[in-house]
């Protein structure tokens, strides 16, 4: 009885020893790691080009929530320039909607996001080359909502917009 | 001979006897509990940063989505510190002459990473992912809390085993829609679906996500 007594006891003892944390395990933000060098030549993980997606309604959906998280604080959700940081001093960017724009490939958004644009950095490493291309279409979705004429509208569906 | 010890002895005796045994289970309660208060996980301290960096300021006051600087939260199983780029893509153009912010600035001259101090940090023998929380509606605020509301980040939870297993063991009212995962004031409101629903809509297996092996691998 008095042995089983102690035992428990010593158990009850040791349960707070935490030993156990101790395990040494790579984890990403150890301080030491250095700055890596990317060697010449390479192609970063998940950074190789992909070819321009078909244009689905997937596609633009997910153009336009990566828009909202990269680019709606410089260049609005209109896409016209005047977002939340602009409005806190950043130079204004041109607005989606001017003619050098509009007439502009959907490959010039694509490179402006991969390599940057005068005061604009590079968003390569934030956005994967696929949704690179999301975002371009949602661009060029953005433009054309903002000059439509009811002529874009199928015949059958006018009559609820006049 | 006189008795050495009067009568009374005899509950002081027991007292200190009782009060020996009462210590002793103070200590082991102590010893066992101590660790495991807020005060020494650390819960709503500061940490001292190379730079006073404000979530309130850049998530409440100026919009800024949680994933322009934690990036791979959605993706991979840790969420990722944003690099001293981040950071310039804005501040190469604002701010620019803050004192506050050279540590940022010769980060980016040096090409030397800023060191930020861990906050929530899980012992070694913890396996963590965050993008299965956030693929099957679990938001930022059930573990990090308000962010959008301290001007400099602090735990919000005591991220002890309890906390973990206490929404695994019952995760349906936790859930949310996948629209509000990075909405930090969101909470449960009368048009939310169910439990029930949501644990159908993410196909939150019926199995025992209590088990060992889920955290411990
Ligand atoms: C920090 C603010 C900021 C953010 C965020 C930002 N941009 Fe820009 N952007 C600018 C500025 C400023 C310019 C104008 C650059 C110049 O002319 O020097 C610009 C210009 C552009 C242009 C026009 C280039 C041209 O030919 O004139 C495009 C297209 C563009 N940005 C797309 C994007 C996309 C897509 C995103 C999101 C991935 C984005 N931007 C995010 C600030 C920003
Ligand atoms: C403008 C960039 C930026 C945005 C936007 C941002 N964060 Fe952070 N976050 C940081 C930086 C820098 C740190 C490290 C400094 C610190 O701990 O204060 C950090 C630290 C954290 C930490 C603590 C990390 C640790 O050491 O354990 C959490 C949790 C966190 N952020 C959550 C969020 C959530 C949730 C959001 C969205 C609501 C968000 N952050 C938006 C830049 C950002
Ligand atoms: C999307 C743009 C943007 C990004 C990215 C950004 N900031 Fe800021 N930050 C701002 C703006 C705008 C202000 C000034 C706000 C104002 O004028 O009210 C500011 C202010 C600050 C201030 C001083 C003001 C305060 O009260 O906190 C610090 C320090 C700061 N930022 C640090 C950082 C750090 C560190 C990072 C990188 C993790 C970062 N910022 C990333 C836009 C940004
Ligand atoms: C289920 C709880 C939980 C949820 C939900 C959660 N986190 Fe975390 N977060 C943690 C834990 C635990 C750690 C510490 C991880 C470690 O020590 O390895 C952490 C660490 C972090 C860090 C520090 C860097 C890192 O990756 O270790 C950041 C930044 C962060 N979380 C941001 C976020 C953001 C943004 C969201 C919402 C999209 C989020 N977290 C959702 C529990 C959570
Ligand atoms: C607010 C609720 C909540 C909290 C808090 C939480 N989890 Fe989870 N966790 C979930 C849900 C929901 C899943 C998804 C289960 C599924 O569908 O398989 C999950 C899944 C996981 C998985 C993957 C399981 C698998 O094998 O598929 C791990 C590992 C995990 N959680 C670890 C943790 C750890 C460690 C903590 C404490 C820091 C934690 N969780 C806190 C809700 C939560
Ligand atoms: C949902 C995730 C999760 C599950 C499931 C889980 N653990 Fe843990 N466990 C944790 C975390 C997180 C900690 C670290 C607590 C801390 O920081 O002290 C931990 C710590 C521990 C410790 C260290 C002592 C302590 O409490 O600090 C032991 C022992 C342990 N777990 C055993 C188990 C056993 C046995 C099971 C199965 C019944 C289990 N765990 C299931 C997440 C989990």
């Amino acid at each position: 009885m008095r042995r089983l007594a102690l035992c428990l006891l010593t158990f009850a003892v040791l349960s707070g020893c935490d030993d156990m944390t101790t395990q040494p395990k790579q984890k990403v933000y150890t301080p030491l790691v250095a700055p890596a060098k990317t060697p010449s030549d390479t192609v970063q993980f998940e950074q190789k080009p992909v070819a321009p997606p078909p244009v689905t309604l997937a596609l633009l959906e997910r153009g336009q929530e990566r828009f909202r998280i990269y680019c709606t604080p410089c260049h609005s959700e209109l896409g016209d320039g005047h977002g939340m940081i602009v409005q806190r001093g950043f130079p204004p960017p041109p607005s989606y909607h001017i003619d050098r724009l509009r007439a502009a490939p959907v490959e010039h958004f694509y490179d402006v996001i991969t390599h940057g644009y005068g005061a604009m950095y590079s968003y390569a490493n934030r956005v994967q080359p696929a949704d690179r291309w999301a975002i371009a279409a949602y661009i060029r979705a953005l433009q054309l909502s903002q000059h439509a004429s009811i002529a874009d509208v199928p015949a059958d569906q006018r009559g609820k917009m006049q | 001979m006189a008795a050495i010890f009067r009568p009374s002895a005899n509950l002081a005796a027991k007292l200190i006897l009782l009060g020996t045994a009462g210590a002793f289970l103070a200590l082991i309660a102590w010893w066992w509990g101590f660790p495991r208060t807020n005060y020494v996980r650390n819960v709503r301290w500061t940490v001292d940063q190379p730079v006073p960096f404000s979530h309130q300021h850049h998530v409440a006051g100026l919009g800024i989505d949680c994933r322009f600087c934690h990036t791979s939260v959605e993706v991979a199983s840790n969420a990722g510190l944003p690099p001293t780029y981040t950071c310039m893509t804005c501040h190469s153009q604002i701010w620019t002459n803050a004192a506050l912010l050279a540590p940022v600035r010769d980060s980016l001259a040096n090409d030397k990473p800023i060191v930020w101090h861990r906050i929530n940090n899980l012992p070694e023998y913890v396996y963590f992912n965050h993008s299965i929380h956030i693929a099957k509606g679990v938001g930022c605020s059930s573990c990090h809390g308000a962010v959008d509301r301290l001007p400099l980040m602090s735990k919000q939870a005591s991220f002890t085993m309890g906390f973990c297993t206490s929404c695994h063991s019952n995760p349906g009212p936790n859930l949310r829609p996948q629209s509000e995962i990075f909405n930090t004031e969101w909470h449960r409101t009368a048009d939310t679906p169910s439990p029930a629903a949501l644990m159908k809509l993410y196909h939150i297996p019926d199995r025992n996500l209590t088990d060992c092996s889920i955290c411990h691998r």
